[in-house]
């Protein structure tokens, strides 16, 4: 099948000018899945963590959102062990018009501030809510353990 | 101003569904705005009407149609107060689930501040959006480009082309069923489509869907509207009952499609019970009946800790395996008062053995007293099916009857009304036994047993005739109708009675009614 002038136009864009710190590449035989690799922000406890992670187009988009999960392990409370990520704009709030670039900035945004309040993994969050220290402890613990090139 | 328009409104939306519907509607200040404060003066009116019986409630049935037109009515009549285009002030409606005084008020009140949270951005104009085509313009959803494309943007100014608005909206509307909170597709921005908008995109086959959705989450909206929740059924209920009535009253009502249900909880009619009672009822049903049956037949409970036990083989020196409490499973008195004389206990008087069975017997009483009302109550729910059976047998006889003996079609047709007597009869008396299950012993739970017995006695008569065979049955016929009638007859005194007690909070309950 043909792939749709706006998956073609965002790929050349995302090649031509890159998110800084992050970076996602079409596969060659499939170009609706992308290998994604996201730096974790400075001053996160994922700074200096290289976190992978997968990005596929399902046949409706733009108008159904992308799903993306991490590859990489990290302990986030909006992120399970799975990889799935609780994040608003890739379920109920997501829109037409936001694109690839958008999704993984929010992403990586998303590093940098954790929700404990709307939890995927539940264990992760009350640890976050009752020990924020020693949550970030861990999460560094992580970053360095499993996010390093 | 603003409560006469109101009243005369509703006036007229009121006589124009008195001409289409007949169904006995009876109440001359039905709320249409479901007014949430004043409960009460219109049920008291209810009661003095001679024409209703005490445990029947006022409801009318509306198709589609008129619950389209309801809507219609209530955005004209809006629109023109608040000075809103239509499509603006049905969103702006259904933002406050169809309270027209509070969003009156509230527009008054803080216009900027109700349009932006009901999604509707800056002031409406009275300058609608337009498809149009832009010089330069590329749509930020599918990158497409070139001066022949059609592209459309609400108020809020986010353009994109026709194809992916229409697009967008199929997939809003067809597969996640949305339809009065359809946001613009621009992201972030919470402007909500209207239906002028969506008019001019889609095609006709999804505006009825649209349409549809949006009367189904205006009966949802409204308190005082129900779905029939029979299948396939499209007509909805309007009823006056409360929610925090439903102690007092039970609302059965009667769909044009012929189901009974009840406006409080959307199950099958079941007077004389209130919703409370029947919640439990069906859940203690669910936990328990059949287990309960058997636990009782096949079981002791330990006299010490009542731990259940089954006892599969071996003899009676029982020791349980939770306490180890050692009993005897005859007696169920304590093991060491026997002595050597195992296999054989021939100490019954002992007193702690009397003392065992004594509290044994209490725990198993309400047991047995459970399984009394609920095999009566399952009875006559089995009863119903097996009637129901018959009566569809007894159908293809009515048709060899007429051919012998020559009645005619309207002259066998009091089998039907038979039949249907005792569906219902059977229903009430269901219920009864749960209902009974509930009560505490008083004088008026004598009463009701009475009226109870009377019933399932009238009913039982008029089941048994139709066991007969299909060559008497012509001979029946007037002693068939005179059990129905007696049959509707024991029913309603039963369901008045009741109602009335329950109205006045007459009745005493062996659980707490929340």
């Amino acid at each position: 099948m043909a792939l749709p002038k706006r998956i073609i136009k965002e790929t050349e864009r995302l090649m031509a000018e890159p998110v800084q710190g992050i970076s996602a590449i079409p596969h060659e035989e499939n170009l609706r899945h992308f290998d994604v690799v996201i730096f974790g922000p400075s001053q996160s406890p994922y700074e200096g963590g290289v976190f992978k992670a997968e990005l596929f187009l399902p046949e409706d988009y733009p108008m159904a959102p992308p799903k993306v999960r991490f590859l990489t392990k990290i302990y986030h409370p909006n992120i399970d062990r799975l990889g799935r990520i609780c994040l608003d704009v890739l379920k109920s709030n997501w829109s037409p018009a936001l694109q690839i670039r958008t999704i993984l900035l929010s992403i990586q945004a998303l590093l940098g501030a954790p929700n404990p309040d709307d939890p995927l993994a539940n264990d992760v969050a009350q640890q976050w809510k009752e020990d924020q220290n020693k949550a970030i402890a861990t999460a560094k613990e992580w970053t360095e353990k499993y996010a390093k090139p | 101003m603003d409560s006469d328009d109101e009243f005369n409104s509703s006036q007229v939306s009121e006589d124009e569904f008195m001409q289409d519907s007949d169904v006995d509607l009876v109440d001359d200040d039905s709320d249409f705005d479901m007014d949430q404060d004043d409960v009460g003066f219109e049920t008291q009116d209810k009661d003095i009407k001679p024409s209703k019986q005490a445990y029947e409630v006022d409801f009318k049935v509306f198709d589609p149609e008129q619950i389209q037109q309801t809507q219609d009515k209530q955005i004209t009549d809006v629109s023109a107060i608040l000075g809103q285009p239509p499509e603006a002030t049905a969103i702006l409606l259904r933002h406050l689930r169809w309270n027209k005084e509070r969003l009156i008020d509230k527009y008054m009140e803080d216009q900027d501040g109700i349009l932006e949270s009901a999604g509707l951005g800056e002031s409406a104009t009275h300058n609608p959006p337009k498809i149009i085509r832009v010089k330069g313009f590329v749509c930020d959803i599918c990158c497409e480009d070139g001066p022949e494309l059609d592209t459309f943007a609400m108020k809020c100014g986010h353009r994109f082309c026709v194809g992916c608005y229409r697009q967008y909206l199929y997939t809003k509307i067809k597969d996640e069923g949305e339809a009065a909170r359809i946001r613009c597709p621009g992201d972030g921005c919470n402007r909500v489509v209207d239906s002028k908008s969506l008019d001019l995109l889609v095609a006709e086959d999804l505006r009825d869907r649209y349409q549809e959705l949006l009367t189904r989450t205006y009966v949802d909206d409204k308190e005082n509207l129900r779905w029939c929740p029979a299948p396939n059924c499209v007509y909805a209920v309007e009823c006056g009952v409360k929610d925090k009535e439903l102690k007092r009253i039970v609302p059965t009502v009667h769909c044009e499609c012929g189901h009974y249900f009840c406006f409080g909880c959307s199950l099958n009619d079941h007077q004389p019970a209130p919703c409370a009672l029947v919640k439990k009822w069906l859940k203690k049903c669910e936990d328990d009946s059949e287990t309960a049956n058997w636990i009782s037949a096949n079981t002791k409970e330990c006299p010490k800790c009542h731990s259940t036990i089954e006892k599969n083989g071996g003899c009676n020196h029982m020791t349980c395996r939770k306490c180890r409490h050692e009993f005897c499973w005859m007696c169920m008195g304590v093991w060491s008062e026997h002595g050597t004389s195992w296999y054989n206990c021939n100490r019954y008087e002992e007193k702690s053995g009397s003392e065992a069975r004594d509290a044994q017997a209490k725990s198993r009483q309400s047991l047995e007293r459970y399984l009394h009302y609920y095999n009566r109550y399952a009875n006559h729910e089995q009863s119903a099916k097996l009637d129901k059976d018959i009566y569809l047998k007894t159908e293809k006889k009515m048709q060899q009857l007429q051919n012998t003996t020559g009645m005619s079609w309207i002259e066998v047709q009091f089998l039907d009304t038979a039949s249907q007597a005792l569906q219902q009869c059977r229903q009430t008396l269901k219920w009864t036994y749960a209902f009974a299950y509930y009560l505490a012993r008083n004088n008026l739970t004598e009463i009701f047993e009475d009226n109870q017995k009377d019933l399932e006695m009238a009913v039982e008569n008029l089941s048994e005739m139709f066991e007969k065979p299909i060559d008497q049955l012509k001979g029946l016929k007037v002693d068939m109708m005179d059990k129905t009638a007696y049959c509707n007859k024991r029913r309603i005194i039963l369901l008045n009675d009741t109602a009335e007690n329950l109205k006045q909070g007459n009745w005493e309950f062996n659980v707490s009614m929340s």
